[in-house]
């Protein structure tokens, strides 16, 4: 397993700004189950390397659960997860999760740590960088979300939006090569939701490969590569935001807009 | 107005506690704090120990935790200090000779072992399992999960609890009188009993009464500065935020939704 510690940010040969070295993520005929209650019935899905892709659906149609299979904090009844083509699902858990993102709804900071802290801790811990070394790294991500001067207070005295921002430093300190977003601003206030998908958007345009489950429409449309409709544990359509918004073939999607829009 | 100051008298008589004053500075107080510090240590250890186990997912660790809990809390101190005092005394004997001490500091750790488990537990059984979640996610392994993340942060919502549990040990220390204390063994108690005794007088007992409240009253005012310290940070007081006019009180938000995390 590759565990070096290649900088997140790497310079783009067009000279575009940033660039990420991601990985294409795949999913085989994904089925997952809770006692009887079937939450994924066959998921398939493809995306490329530096792609996004927003899953929408109503709640309870499987979205959370889908990424969670992907870093295998839930593991598939059948079928596969594949990065680069590669199987996810006999490779070790623990290392496949550093090259792995994820981004809660509840940004699930560490409260009893500074946001620093919450940064190194991977770093220190998996990496074995030194205190000196994974601070720097920690400040630069910081930086990066304009929270570096929030480097010394926990993380119960920043707004949700400025905690979600540290989440997803501390995601990115870890080098991921695939960012999972699991409904990273529903539980933000509205006025605060703006700065988070902007740091999204700026990392989807950065080449991440991000798989982003979302409620916010007009984010999908223009930053997802692809917009997959989950209903029921299936994917019901799943195209171009273009295609998916203005063109819904099935009914249930249909619906679904008509719903949120 | 005779029987008042009789009562008076009793419990308020200077003489007999300048009298007892300076063994219970120089004998009793240090006794009875040996006694606490070093059962409340053990307890303690002994009580994180009990915590693991009763979280384990191994039936073979938490039998075993949940008999020992309900025995040394189920028990009387009183029973539980003579049991172990007087019946593994031979034993003591053989170690380190006649010195009460050692299997009295035993007892105690034991009995504050099975109280301070149940806190520990509870506490880390408060944690949100969100937090679990968010620290596997980076790729932490189960038990630096549970070190560094899950832990710290149940021990931290259950500290006064924990510090209840070592004023009542601090209490029960003076059951160690049970097991036959030389004079400078007595502990504040068996000092004040000893001279209300000779004296006929309540005071020396009193006063070792006040002893304990001077040990234990600022024990409660210190956790709680340090509960509140834990939570706010070093910063104190709520700190203006010049970025986001909304900033969001207290820990974390809500624990996520009914997901489970089922981990290889």
């Amino acid at each position: 397993m590759p565990e070096s510690v290649t900088p997140t940010v790497s310079a783009r040969p067009d000279g575009a700004g940033p660039g990420y070295e991601s990985v294409s993520v795949a999913t085989r005929d994904v089925h997952l189950a809770f006692g009887r209650n079937q939450v994924l019935r066959g998921i398939d899905l493809q995306v490329g390397r530096g792609e996004t892709a927003c899953v929408i659906g109503p709640s309870g149609s499987g979205k959370s659960t889908l990424l969670r299979v992907v870093n295998r904090l839930l593991e598939p009844d059948r079928g596969d997860v594949l990065l680069d083509g590669v199987s996810v699902l006999d490779q070790d858990p623990d290392a496949l999760r550093q090259r792995i993102g994820m981004v809660f709804q509840q940004f699930n900071l560490f409260p009893h740590m500074t946001v620093l802290r919450n940064v190194t801790l991977a770093l220190r811990q998996l990496r074995k960088l030194s205190r000196d070394e994974a601070t720097e790294l920690a400040l630069r991500q910081l930086d990066l979300v304009g929270l570096r001067h929030k480097a010394d207070v926990r993380p119960g005295r920043l707004s949700g939006g400025q905690q979600q921002r540290v989440a997803i430093a501390r995601a990115l300190a870890m080098s991921p090569r695939v960012m999972l977003f699991d409904e990273a601003t529903s539980a933000l206030d509205p006025e605060l939701v703006k700065g988070v998908l902007s740091l999204m958007a700026d990392l989807a345009g950065q080449g991440m490969t991000m798989l982003v489950v979302t409620h916010e429409m007009s984010f999908a449309r223009q930053v997802a590569d692809q917009v997959v409709f989950l209903d029921r544990g299936r994917v019901v359509e799943a195209g171009p935001p273009a295609q998916v918004f203005e063109d819904p073939r099935s009914a249930r999607l249909g619906q679904f807009l008509s719903q949120v829009l | 107005m005779e029987t008042l100051a009789t009562l008076w008298e009793i419990f308020f008589d200077w003489e007999s506690m300048r009298e007892a004053l300076p063994e219970m500075l120089t004998v009793g107080l240090p006794n009875t704090l040996l006694l606490a510090l070093l059962s409340a240590i053990v307890g303690t250890l002994l009580g994180m120990l009990l915590a693991m186990a009763g979280l384990s997912r191994s039936r073979w660790l938490r039998w075993p935790a949940r008999v020992y809990t309900d025995v040394f809390r189920g028990l009387p101190a009183a029973v539980t200090i003579l049991l172990i005092g007087v019946g593994l005394a031979p034993l003591g004997l053989a170690w380190w000779g006649p010195n009460p001490y050692p299997l009295g500091i035993l007892a105690l750790s034991l009995i504050a072992s099975a109280y301070i488990g149940e806190i520990f537990r509870s506490g880390i059984q408060s944690v949100e399992a969100s937090q679990l979640e968010a620290t596997r996610a980076l790729g932490l392994s189960h038990s630096a999960a549970m070190r560094l993340v899950i832990i710290p942060q149940g021990v931290r919502r259950v500290l006064p609890a924990w510090v209840n549990q070592l004023i009542a040990l601090i209490k029960d220390s003076s059951l160690v009188y049970f097991l036959g204390l030389v004079a400078s063994q007595r502990e504040l108690f068996r000092i004040g009993q000893d001279h209300a005794a000779n004296t006929g007088n309540e005071s020396a007992l009193l006063l070792a009464g006040l002893f304990y409240l001077a040990i234990t009253v600022p024990l409660t005012h210190l956790v709680n500065w340090v509960d509140r310290w834990l939570r706010d940070g070093r910063a104190g007081g709520p700190e203006p935020d010049e970025d986001d006019p909304v900033a969001l009180a207290g820990e974390t938000a809500l624990p996520a939704g009914g997901r489970g995390t089922q981990h290889a």
